[in-house]
């Protein structure tokens, strides 16, 4: 894999095919967990561990899977990891599982997760298929974040609220109250609120590509005026 | 023609059972090899729990041995035996923990454990287990929330029954606005507890040394 195909890669799931705001799949778990940072980066970080796993297994074993059975095969290897995972991190960290434990099932259901070893991981080599996995992860990752606090801040006038359960109870002093005595707005909590917000991440991801595409051409028009 | 249709669809299905046998081989293998750590982490969970609502100074027996095995209730919310365990000092009967379902929680069942203490009071409530929507009714979780420690003091009050709801419904506990059906879950199922322990309280208190445990140790 060339450094060029990497970036391009990393490109396509940060921004340019962003699963969140251009795909729009996998909106179920993004609508139910975003309401604070904390929960919506955690899920995100373990969507996107599950992703690079499940592209780089189905990635070698494409060719063995017949086209007719490519989803029930897809879809089981995508439940067997999360099972794992889930088993393993209640086994062997207790504590980070306690805090993501109720969301790691919730995976098996994200679409995108099925999508992208659909469209990418079963057409592409093993290493790709990895960093595709992973870039879309964190692509998703990041509108999490963003989404998440956006409705922790308008809902509960906090950010970072619950970080002490992933990093122990010295991390209660990293809560950012914004809103001091803030009562809540309930909307912004329900999910409702997440449609609201989501809906105006993607008018913003779309106004900065239009004025991406203006500039493009309002460049290009000198150049051929000129000659 | 026909022959390799059948062909096909005979291979299909041989690749699907393979990979069917591979991720069911690989859940087992997993299974197996967890069991033991999840359940020891799950022991020690419990017992972290249990210290919360009866304060070490308040007992001097060992929690976890001193048992006694309840058959199923609809008082308890329980379909399976459940475990009571009992606080003394000095031998005697400072609290009991029971182990409790509340079934109507908003995802299912929500797994309690309560502390009653000898004189009907509640030291306190925590959730053990839910499925309650991540940031809207997990309040009821102690990690999440202290709304759970409004239980704490609380005891039965002949004809006060109609306290034993959330605010909104005429009670006396709080919730949280949109997520309501959690918290009554939780609240019903306390209420139906210390109704047990009103009515098992002779049973649940009795000393070790009478209790079916220990005889068959003799």
């Amino acid at each position: 894999m060339t450094y060029q195909e990497a970036k391009d890669i990393f490109y396509n799931g940060l921004w340019k095919q962003n699963t969140g705001l251009v795909q729009l799949l996998g909106l179920c778990p993004i609508l139910a967990v975003s309401s604070s940072v904390v929960n919506a980066v955690s899920l995100g970080l373990a969507t996107t561990l599950v992703m690079t796993i499940a592209s780089a297994t189905v990635s070698p074993i494409r060719s063995a899977v017949p086209n007719e059975a490519r989803i029930p095969v897809f879809v089981l290897i995508i439940a067997v990891l999360v099972t794992v995972i889930q088993y393993a991190m209640n086994a062997y960290v207790h504590a980070l599982y306690l805090v993501l434990g109720i969301f790691i099932p919730l995976i098996t259901t994200n679409c995108i997760v099925l999508a992208r070893i659909e469209a990418f991981a079963s057409k592409q080599p093993p290493w790709q298929s990895a960093v595709d996995g992973l870039a879309m992860g964190l692509g998703l990752t990041a509108v999490l974040a963003v989404l998440g606090g956006m409705r922790e801040v308008f809902g509960h006038g906090t950010l970072l609220s619950g970080i002490d359960m992933v990093f122990g109870v010295g991390a209660k002093a990293w809560v950012v109250t914004v809103v001091p005595d803030y009562h809540g707005f309930l909307l912004a909590i329900l999910p409702p609120g997440a449609f609201i917000a989501l809906g105006l991440l993607i008018a913003g991801k779309n106004y900065m590509t239009m004025r991406a595409a203006a500039n493009e051409k309002k460049r290009v028009i000198p150049i051929a005026s000129a000659a | 023609m026909r022959r390799t249709i059948a062909k096909a669809a005979l291979h299909t299905a041989l690749n699907v059972l393979f990979f069917t046998i591979i991720g069911t081989t690989l859940l087992g293998v997993t299974y197996l090899n967890t069991k033991a750590p999840i359940e020891r982490s799950e022991q020690e969970a419990k017992l972290k729990l249990i210290s919360q609502l009866v304060p070490h100074q308040d007992f001097d027996n060992d929690i976890l041995a001193d048992i006694l095995k309840l058959t199923p209730d609809p008082l308890l919310g329980t379909s399976a035996p459940s475990t009571a365990y009992r606080a003394r000092k000095n031998g005697q009967p400072v609290a009991v923990v029971l182990e409790a379902i509340a079934p109507d929680g908003y995802s299912g069942r929500i797994s309690l454990i309560i502390a009653i203490k000898v004189d009907g009071t509640l030291g306190g409530v925590r959730v053990v287990e839910h499925k309650e929507t991540p940031g809207l009714g997990d309040y009821v979780d102690i990690a999440k929330s202290n709304w759970v420690t409004g239980f704490n003091g609380k005891a039965l009050q002949p004809g006060k029954d109609d306290d034993w709801h959330v605010r909104k419904d005429g009670g006396q506990f709080d919730y949280m606005a949109g997520a309501t059906i959690t918290p009554r879950a939780v609240i019903k199922a306390t209420h139906k507890v210390l109704q047990y322990y009103a009515l098992h309280q002779d049973t649940l208190l009795a000393t070790a040394t009478t209790s079916p445990k220990q005889e068959v140790k003799k």
